[in-house]
């Protein structure tokens, strides 16, 4: 070893410290911040580090890569909004898995016949793990998008051939690992992934997206991994494990929060909602004017808003704001029940109130805020529908019995914001819009919060 | 690899996965977003990898451009990524300032 190359290697040492540091302080949105930094500061020395260390003689492709892949991620850091955060994840999660599957490939054509037997095993999980999230989340960035259908797309015998399409990708690794001069093999196992990814994503409704996120997230991390045991990296094995296992526990809070066995996601058995409706919802739902609604909130002594994925898509959070801090004004105390699958990430409401400026301190947690709703004067739901089903609770033959719910229904009363008179995402009838408690307020989520804080204004 | 190497790298993992859990179970809720963004652009490392593809002696032309798109779509992931974690993270963080002044 020469000197470079111990450059290097402190360089990775110095960025895994950092990068552990760095999620230790998102443990605190106070010291999340400056967490960042370091991890910034560990992958610029890593970066260097490698240049300097790995015997680089053709620099116009790199400096090419660097550029452009600068270019379209500051642009993508600026423009985004904050409403498309879960697609812009989705699609970053398609770009790490599809750089880790290309550096296999890689590997593939200079190294093939003389890795051992670990490395091909290690380099089969990479690229078979890269492709299917590659094409998977870009499926999942395309529903979330709207450019593809979001309802789930499902046929009879869909799961036999997914289990014969995983089957055959892992009879080609099998080949492969023992016969590793077959490229052909090599290739092939590459293109079933990629059609395995899309088969795996295709099935799944827009309202189960927080976990094939989570998932993807793990996929993309774990894929990194494997490129660490491939090229005999250590920093490359732990930031892709750190990513793997964030997103593993993520899916696992995901799946807790659905009442759903990780088993069951694994396997793609979710979204699979086809039985019959077994809801025992009817009756009337009672319309109540902005007015009236107005008039309710404006002298209530606490108000909990819930939001749900309908104050993504009315982009509704500045509304929100604004209404909770006219009513803040008027001594009224406001909260928001966050459910953790809320929206269409883990954690996706908690950015756009944040974007509106509402402290987080305001923000509740589902074991938090349920034993407050019995002393809550009105609950007002804003476009949420199955995290806030009775059913769930109530009615064990629901799809979604037994999943964790904001029980906004023992609140005094309920104001719920909707669209229209139609299902939700899940098409699952709910028993709330029923209820005596209950009160209907219809239309775009946005122009009813800012015609409700006119009101209030006036009362 | 050789067995040695690889027993060290098994140990990397395993100790990796465990600090990973520890680590990351106590990230709030309030943070997941960011969080998965975060790690999001710290698996962008693997552009580490992709360097050396792209630009290393002794690989073939067709290695170099695989490495170049790895290069570009790796390198997009760490700039866009912690540039949009550290913009949602200061929403977060000018929280305390802005509730203040509205306080007043």
């Amino acid at each position: 070893m020469n000197l470079a190359t111990y450059f290097m290697e402190a360089t990775y040492l110095i960025a895994s410290i950092l990068f552990v540091l760095a999620l230790k302080g998102m443990s605190h949105p106070e010291t999340a911040r400056r967490g960042m930094f370091l991890a910034e500061g560990g992958m610029f020395a890593a970066i260097v580090g490698t240049l300097v260390g790995q015997h680089i003689v053709t620099w116009v492709w790199i400096i090419a890569g660097l550029t452009l892949g600068s270019i379209i991620g500051a642009w993508m850091a600026i423009w985004v909004p904050m409403t498309a955060m879960p697609q812009r994840t989705a699609l970053s999660h398609a770009f790490g898995a599809l750089a880790a599957a290309l550096v296999g490939v890689g590997e593939f054509l200079v190294h093939a016949n003389e890795m051992s037997v670990v490395t091909r095993g290690a380099l089969g999980f990479e690229v078979m793990l890269g492709a299917l999230t590659t094409t998977g989340s870009l499926i999942a960035a395309g529903k979330l998008q709207g450019v593809i259908y979001g309802k789930p797309v499902q046929f009879r015998g869909q799961s036999a051939l997914n289990l014969c399409i995983f089957l055959a990708m892992m009879g080609c690794f099998a080949y492969f690992w023992i016969h590793p001069e077959s490229a052909s093999i090599f290739y092939s196992m590459l293109g079933i992934a990629f059609v395995f990814g899309v088969m795996l994503v295709i099935p799944i409704g827009s309202a189960d997206m927080p976990v094939v996120m989570s998932l993807l997230n793990s996929y993309a991390g774990l894929a990194a991994a494997a490129t660490g045991f491939v090229l005999g990296n250590n920093v490359l094995i732990i930031a892709g494990t750190l990513d793997g296992f964030s997103g593993f526990i993520l899916s696992v809070l995901m799946c807790k929060a659905m009442n759903r066995s990780i088993t069951n996601v694994l396997f793609g058995g979710f979204g699979a909602v086809v039985a019959e409706a077994t809801s025992n919802a009817g009756g009337v739902m009672r319309e109540i004017s902005l007015d009236d609604a107005a008039m309710q909130l404006a002298f209530a002594s606490r108000v909990v808003f819930v939001p749900g994925y309908g104050l993504a898509t009315a982009q509704a959070q500045h509304a929100v704001r604004e209404l909770a801090e006219l009513l803040e004004g008027r001594g009224v105390t406001v909260k928001y029940a966050i459910h953790p699958v809320a929206g269409r990430m883990p954690g996706h409401m908690n950015v756009l109130l944040a974007e509106a400026n509402v402290p987080y301190s305001s923000l509740y947690e589902m074991e938090q805020i349920n034993p407050e709703f019995p002393s809550t004067d009105v609950a007002v739901v804003i476009g949420a529908n199955d995290v806030v089903n009775p059913d769930a609770r109530d009615n064990p033959k629901s799809l979604i019995a037994g999943m964790p719910i904001l029980e906004v229904d023992r609140a005094k009363s309920v104001i719920v914001l909707k669209r229209g008179q139609g299902r939700g995402f899940s098409g699952l009838e709910n028993p709330l819009f029923f209820k005596a408690c209950t009160s209907m307020l219809y239309g775009d989520a946005k122009s009813s919060l800012s015609h409700l804080a006119q009101a209030v204004q006036h009362v | 690899m050789n067995p040695a190497v690889l027993i060290a790298s098994v140990y990397v993992f395993a100790l990796a996965a465990f600090l990973g859990y520890q680590v990351i179970s106590r990230v709030p809720p309030l943070l997941h977003t960011p969080l998965m963004s975060a790690t999001n652009a710290i698996s962008g490392i693997s552009l580490i990898g992709s360097l050396v593809l792209a630009g290393a002696k002794g690989y073939p032309l067709f290695a170099h451009i695989l490495g170049f798109v790895a290069v570009t779509t790796a390198t997009i992931n760490v700039v866009g990524g912690f540039g949009i974690t550290d913009r949602m993270l200061k929403m977060f963080g000018n929280r305390k300032q802005a509730t203040k002044v509205g306080a007043k």
